[in-house]
């Protein structure tokens, strides 16, 4: 993008004409973009900071009740923190496996073997899926009694989790689906190990270093950028992880409280889903919403100034 | 070529410096044979790992009740029960379902191709006061959780009365989406700015210039939105299930579900409809396989 200095000269009005011209023009060009952002981004943030602070049931007219939603979340709400508790292991436990597993079978895309897309549209194609059609097909596969896998393990002699019915095991389950369905991730991996510089590489190799060093001492530094931005992508979709759990787990009747077994996957979204449209706890469900906003965005926080210390820019350092 | 004589040669360095032979084992072709093989090994069983949900999807859908529950597993039933899928079409209206889902979809990417570009026209080649820190904060609403917004706007809707119709997975596609506006707007910076300034030249207004000059120059890009926003939309879950509330109005997402929580015994059924589901999409990734692999690099990493 070069600046106005650097451009040919074409003849202008003088002036403040032309500015004001362009500044109109852009303005209308994105003008959808204004509208949408206020119609569907600022008042409903604003909205629900304030529904937060009352009591509505949608039938009635909201009533203010203060910081009561917020005081009841933290200090009186148990499932509150299961909700809490249950999502930060996803974001602690699968994240980094995803994280680490998906760079994994990068590395392996990224060899130059034969039938290599075959493999890459196999492992992208579950990420594209409805995760409706994921869950449920899932659902099958892990069940305890029929499933493939508790029968294959007990081929191999191997302990059968009760997986979704079993509190321990049900999370991990979950991951599982996750890890399965991850193939964006793997790609956009792929796409920055491509973007290696081969230069870098050879020289390492001039220089002696084998494949397993030049791996981590050139690769994966040159790779940390990538990293980073599955890192919050990663962070912000578990944080709001909803669907899979939500068709495995909510339990067979329209009133049964998903969270089955045990609360073990009664995650922030789902507590928050319940709380807005099968209690119709619209104020307390803004609080949770809220509580959700900070949250992510003290861990952004946290997760953009650590970069500092791991993620290597090219050109900069 | 140079590289593979360089690497002899350090080799060779290496040998007169230790003074020892290197072995079979050590030996440079070996090692190399051998990372191959591991190397297709792991891919091989990588790979029938992400296969098998598929095919045993496929499999059980063609089952009978006693086959879905047979232990060993029976994976090519005998014989193949076809009379599932349309059974499965009927316990739920997925015929209703699908137009349902073509009318959203299609809606909604409608008003994606039409907002997007125009917006990340104006945010690319329009020079105008403010107009980077406008994008910036643009941008950073892509950090919002959905759930800020999600309660305020169904209260919204369903004070206009949208609740139970297919607007509100519609309408607000006409007004840009921040992803698809910053791929666009990628793609719109790499055009030299020469082309907008003949076109200015000429006398050509702004908008001439977007239709006549831009949007042709940026078709690869814009196949790349229309394949994300559609998926997007075929994948939506939580906007029907909190939108649409009669069975009529379900789309094929939150019809599954629905079935699955009805008939959540009937496997085969439940693996039929599956298919179903998403066949569309298989169909779809193999046709429009380069447009796919653009996006990915397009979404790219460079900051």
């Amino acid at each position: 993008m070069g600046t106005t200095s650097e451009r040919l000269t074409v003849p202008r009005r003088p002036g403040g004409a032309a500015q004001r011209r362009n500044l109109v023009v852009g303005l209308l060009f994105i003008s959808p973009a204004i509208i949408g952002f206020f119609a569907f981004t600022m008042y409903p943030v604003v909205a629900a900071l304030y529904y937060s602070l009352t009591s509505y049931n949608i039938l009635q007219p909201p009533t203010f009740v203060g910081l009561d939603n917020y005081r009841r979340l933290l200090f009186n709400d148990s499932d509150f923190w299961v909700s809490i508790t249950n999502t930060l292991y996803m974001v602690v436990i699968g994240l980094p496996i995803t994280l680490v597993l998906d760079l994994l079978i990068a590395f392996l895309l990224n060899l130059k073997l034969r039938g290599m897309s075959i493999y890459r549209t196999l492992i992208y194609l579950p990420s594209i899926l409805p995760s409706v059609a994921t869950a449920v097909v899932w659902l099958f596969l892990l069940n305890p009694n029929y499933g493939l896998i508790d029968g294959a393990l007990g081929v191999l002699g191997l302990p059968q989790p009760g997986w979704l019915l079993d509190p321990s095991w049900s999370k991990p389950a979950l991951i599982m689906v996750s890890l399965w369905a991850s193939g964006g991730m793997v790609l956009i991996y792929l796409a920055g190990l491509q973007d290696v510089p081969t230069e870098l590489l050879e020289a390492a190799e001039l220089d002696g270093a084998d494949s397993i060093q030049r791996t981590w001492h050139v690769t994966v530094p040159m790779v940390t950028p990538v990293v980073f931005f599955n890192l919050i992508i990663g962070m912000i979709g578990y944080f709001q992880y909803f669907t899979e759990a939500y068709v495995m787990t909510r339990g067979t009747g329209s009133n049964a409280i998903a969270g089955d077994p045990a609360g073990s996957t009664l995650f922030y979204a789902i507590y928050l889903f319940q709380n807005a449209f099968d209690f119709f706890k619209m104020g307390y469900a803004s609080a949770q919403a809220w509580i959700l906003f900070w949250l992510v965005v003290v861990f952004t926080v946290i997760i953009f100034r650590s970069s500092s210390l791991w993620v290597y820019y090219r050109g900069r350092n | 070529m140079t590289i593979e004589r360089t690497s002899e040669q350090s080799r060779q360095q290496r040998r007169a410096i230790t003074g020892r032979k290197p072995s079979l084992l050590a030996s440079r072709r070996f090692v190399d044979q051998f990372r191959s093989a591991a190397a297709h090994c792991i891919l091989i069983a990588a790979g029938i790992t992400f296969l098998i949900p598929f095919l045993w999807m496929l499999s059980t859908s063609l089952k009978t009740n006693l086959e879905v529950v047979a232990w060993p597993p029976v994976w090519i039933p005998h014989p193949p029960l076809w009379s599932n899928y349309p059974k499965s079409l009927t316990f739920a209206p997925f015929g209703t379902y699908t137009v349902n889902t073509a009318i959203i979809v299609g809606g909604s990417l409608l008003g994606t191709l039409i907002s997007c570009p125009l917006v990340a026209y104006g945010f690319s080649r329009i020079e105008w006061r403010g107009r980077d820190i406008a994008f910036f904060i643009y941008l950073s609403t892509l950090m919002l959780p959905y759930q800020v917004t999600m309660i305020p706007l169904f209260i919204a809707f369903k004070h206009l009365g949208w609740v139970g119709t297919f607007l509100p997975l519609i309408v607000p596609s006409f007004f840009g989406h921040v992803f698809y506006v910053f791929l666009l707007r990628q793609f719109f910076l790499t055009i030299p700015l020469e082309l907008s300034d003949a076109g200015r030249i000429d006398g050509a207004g702004e908008l001439t210039i977007f239709t006549r000059i831009m949007l042709p120059l940026v078709r690869p890009a814009l196949a790349v939105v229309a394949l994300f926003a559609f998926l997007a939309s075929y994948r939506d879950f939580i906007g029907p299930l909190i939108y649409l509330q009669d069975d009529s109005q379900f789309t094929i997402s939150l019809g599954l579900q629905a079935f699955q929580r009805e008939h959540f015994t009937e496997w085969q059924l439940l693996m039929a409809a599956s298919t179903v589901t998403v066949l569309p999409i298989i169909i779809l990734f193999f046709l429009a396989q380069r447009t796919f692999i653009q996006g990915i690099a397009l979404t790219g990493v460079k900051g």
